[in-house]
């Protein structure tokens, strides 16, 4: 069996970036394995700008911003399979790939980092009332549609969920001539990020409905209105608010959820959400595994995925020199406000300063960010806002970090 | 067009009789007035193949039941259809409803069906996650799961291939009694046949109508259910009942033979016979009984919510007869729950005792009871599948990730004796979008294959039916 020292199984903006950063450490033997015809992942479709203005200053469309890695990747020789999707991987890190020239063949790997992106909730997955009919879709399928394959989905566009991809599809499709009645959230705050709230709903006059939901669609075949209903703070459906909305398309925006399913007979140790736990090299349990990108968690904007890509590559490349020595680690605590943090756990010594990732549950103003050390304050950072849809980082210092390692994250407010 | 035998409907009853006829020098036609087969209750059921127990003595549900469920694995070899009898539970935790579970028992035990009760303390080495409220089981070894969409779509290639002539898209519209014959009228066509076998399901009483008065009619109810993805960790190994009620069997939970797991069906009034619309107040209650029998089902990895339409006859049974005027026009109405269980019975008695009274049966020395088989990739080794990508590299072409389904799959569909004429199609016989993503990736690949195999526009090609377009309009060259 052949061996590699570090397959990447997906080569979007993740598994690209942490092959070039792992290259960069001195990997030699890397293989990306990418299911579909080419190199990027999903912002081959994004053809929307926004993306690089962290990692190059720069307002980039999905696919320019792609081309920066992909030329890299092609320079640097860095092998890879397009075509070719993964079937199986074991504990032993024997990873099974499939595809049409080679059929199918198994690796040796020493590392592994699994960046296989997500994928978006379904009309299956949300109790949506009423008949089964076309003309539901997920916004990324219709974006897909419009953009690769050159089709509108539809004329007359409700939106349920105010995730980004929504956003963004909202003033797409109104761009070629669709018609978007609304978007319609069932939180009392939006799931996108503000700046596609202003420039793709309200420059275009969409209304976005808080509170509310889709209650049931209508139509024979195919979708002919929908029944918008407000909810109260508990998300229960308040019986009269009902009015219906004649429309031929109900795109759903409800939300990414990793893709890690070849993961699940791994029995990788898991968080309180049922999310596959890392430490802070986005290290699974385990040793020698590590995710990043949108299958670890879901992003904003993807140059949190390079950095995050990067940190991962860092890792496998300190777990490919054994480096890593410890095996204790400590979970990473937080509170109420917070709805997870990554990392999970972090390993006992810390080679370098850390990252924590968060996101809020709820709309809070006026918040300090308070990660403490035990009950050592380490930092206390200002915020006139936090939103959960916009993901919070802070960097701890390695050299404040005292051991025993044991951190939490606060959220304070006056 | 001139026939022996003309079948109305395609559902599993019509694929069955039409299967059963193939095995004769006949000239059969199915009509079938939607664009695939098993479109209606025969494709939204529970997928199981039910012991026998439950139906009442002395009726055809009791009859063809107990005579159709042994039949399932010669047939389900022959025609390359999943099939295992993973046996059932069911269960009881009031003191009604144990009477009821040892009346069951009882009952069943008569009809020689093979039954075993489980006492409480016995009950966790059949599930594990078994209610502690549950207080007596009965253990039917010989209920089976199926895979319910290519039982009826297996069983019509084979007839096909075996020279049933099958017209989809196609309804009926009139039937005219001529002197010994029918002349039956579609929307596209007419037919003079000897026989007519009205399989029309839920609108059997329709079709019924043409030819004469009846004194019965079908009551369309709607049964919701759930399906959980096959990626959790097994919570459940038998199918589970509750004790039976008189509204039924009631809710079960159960694996599939695609390896998810199924719950429902509620039983409600449908507003009409496609009244298939879902609601959340029946889901909630389908969840809160279930729980009551399982602890800890995983909803949180639901995939699917779908309703089905039961052919509930006024008569509370099957009507498996010829019609009171017309000895000639035989009716195979009112098939519900247990009609895929007792479909392979009901077929043989139509052909043996209905109708070859009417026309002469001789064998047809050409019939081939086997379909060409199914190549399923994700059960290949990879030494199969590395011989098999050589000879035909599509089956390298991965399509969807969640169910593992190749492009060489879909491929092969389009050679087959049935025409593949939607998206939904496709789905249905290879599984592909049923998993976690519901074909949110795999979905486009598929509406473009099969827009090159019909050589049709994309914004022409269906999710299922006509009108149900997937895109509307092409917005650049």
């Amino acid at each position: 069996m052949r061996e590699v020292d570090l397959v990447i199984i997906g080569g979007g903006s993740a598994g690209l970036s942490s092959a070039l950063e792992a290259k960069k450490q001195g990997i030699e033997s890397i293989l990306i394995l990418e299911k579909e015809d080419k190199l990027g992942g999903i912002l081959n479709q994004c053809i929307h700008t926004g993306f690089g203005l962290i990692e190059f200053k720069e307002e980039l469309s999905g696919p320019e911003f792609l081309d920066r890695f992909i030329t890299k990747i092609k320079q640097e020789g860095i092998e890879y399979r397009v075509n070719t999707t993964v079937s199986d991987i074991t504990k032993e890190k024997v990873v099974t790939y499939f595809n049409s020239e080679e059929g199918q063949v198994s690796v040796k790997a020493k590392a592994i980092i699994y960046s296989a992106g997500c994928y978006e909730r379904s009309a299956g997955q949300i109790e949506l009332g009423g008949p089964r009919l076309s003309g539901i879709i997920t916004a990324g399928s219709a974006q897909k549609y419009l953009n690769i394959y050159g089709y509108l989905v539809g004329r007359k566009i409700v939106i349920l969920g105010s995730g980004d991809i929504g956003l963004i599809m909202a003033r797409r499709m109104t761009l070629e001539g669709a018609k978007v009645e609304c978007v319609c959230e069932i939180m009392p705050y939006c799931n996108g990020l503000n700046r596609n709230v202003v420039q793709c709903l309200e420059d275009f006059n969409i209304p976005l409905y808080l509170s509310t939901t889709v209650k049931e669609v209508k139509g024979k075949d195919h979708v002919e209105s929908v029944i918008l209903v407000d909810v109260d703070g508990h998300q229960n459906q308040i019986l009269g608010t009902e009015r219906e909305i004649k429309c031929d398309t109900l795109l759903l925006s409800v939300g990414l959820i990793p893709y890690v399913g070849l993961l699940e007979k791994l029995d990788l140790e898991k968080d309180k959400r049922g999310q596959i736990s890392v430490n802070q090299y986005n290290e699974t349990s385990l040793k020698g595994l590590f995710l990043c990108g949108n299958c670890l968690h879901v992003h904003d904007i993807v140059d949190y995925v390079v950095q995050e890509a990067r940190s991962s590559a860092v890792g496998a490349t300190l777990y490919l020199k054994n480096e890593i020595q410890d095996e204790e680690s400590s979970s990473v605590i937080y509170d109420s406000n917070i709805s997870y943090v990554i990392p999970q756990k972090v390993l006992a010594s810390l080679l370098s300063d850390i990252t924590l990732k968060f996101r809020v549950r709820a709309n809070i103003r006026d918040a300090y960010v308070c990660v403490y050390n035990n009950d050592k304050l380490l930092k206390r950072e200002y915020h006139t806002g936090l939103i959960p849809s916009e993901m919070v980082m802070t960097t701890i210092k390695k050299e404040k970090v005292k051991p025993p390692i044991n951190l939490s994250v606060r959220i304070e407010t006056k | 067009m001139k026939c022996d035998v003309l079948v109305i409907g395609c559902g599993v009853i019509g694929a069955s009789i039409a299967r059963e006829l193939s095995r004769y020098k006949v000239s059969t036609i199915v009509i079938e007035k939607n664009n695939d087969v098993g479109e209606g209750a025969s494709g939204a059921n529970s997928a199981i193949i039910h012991s026998g127990y439950d139906p009442k003595p002395h009726t055809l549900k009791q009859k063809f039941n107990v005579l159709g469920n042994p039949m399932f694995d010669q047939l389900c070899e022959e025609i390359d259809v999943p099939f295992k009898r993973i046996g059932s539970l069911t269960v009881a935790s009031s003191k009604e409803e144990i009477k009821e579970l040892k009346k069951s028992y009882k009952q069943g035990r008569s009809y020689k069906v093979p039954l075993t009760l489980v006492t409480q303390k016995k009950l966790s080495s059949y599930e594990e996650n078994i209610s502690s409220d549950v207080k007596l089981g009965m253990f039917a070894p010989t209920c089976g799961i199926i895979d319910p969409f290519n039982f009826v779509n297996h069983l019509i290639e084979n007839a096909v291939d075996n020279g049933v002539i099958l017209h989809l898209d196609e309804e009926v519209i009139k039937i005219d009694s001529l002197k010994s014959e029918f002349k039956v009228i579609t929307n596209k066509d007419s037919y003079v046949a000897k026989v007519v076998i009205n399989c029309a399901g839920i609108y059997s009483d329709k079709i019924a109508f043409m030819v004469e008065d009846i004194s019965w009619s079908i009551e369309p109810r709607r049964g919701q259910y759930y399906v959980i993805d096959h990626l959790v960790s097994p919570f459940v190994n038998h199918t589970v009942f509750p004790a039976p009620s008189k509204v039924g069997k009631g809710i079960l939970v159960s694996p599939t033979s695609a390896g998810d797991y199924i719950v429902g069906p509620s039983n409600e009034d449908a507003t009409d016979k496609d009244d298939v619309t879902t609601n959340i107040d029946s889901g909630m209650a389908i969840k809160q009984k279930a729980s009551q029998m399982i602890n800890n089902i995983p909803f949180r990895d639901e995939v699917r919510v779908f309703s089905g339409i039961r052919a509930h006859s006024s008569t509370d049974d099957f009507i498996i007869e010829p019609s009171k005027s017309h000895p000639n026009f035989i009716n195979c109405g009112g098939i519900e729950s247990p009609g895929l269980s007792s479909s392979p019975a009901i077929a043989q008695y139509v052909v043996n005792e209905l109708v070859s009274p009417l026309i002469t049966l001789e064998k047809n020395p050409s019939f081939n009871p086997r379909i060409r088989p199914y190549v399923r990739v994700k059960d290949l080794t990879s030494e199969q599948v590395c011989e098999l990508v050589k000879k035909d590299p599509h089956y390298g072409v991965m399509v969807c990730n969640c169910e593992k389904v190749t492009l060489g799959e879909i491929l092969d569909l389009y050679k087959r004796s049935i025409p593949i004429n939607s998206v939904k199609a496709i789905k249905r016989r290879l599984y592909l979008g049923m998993g976690k993503c519901q074909g949110g990736f795999c979905l486009p690949k598929v509406v473009k294959s099969l827009s090159e195999y019909l050589d049709k526009d994309l914004n022409e090609i269906v999710y299922d039916s006509p009108s149900s377009y997937i895109v509307k309009e092409k917005i650049k060259l």
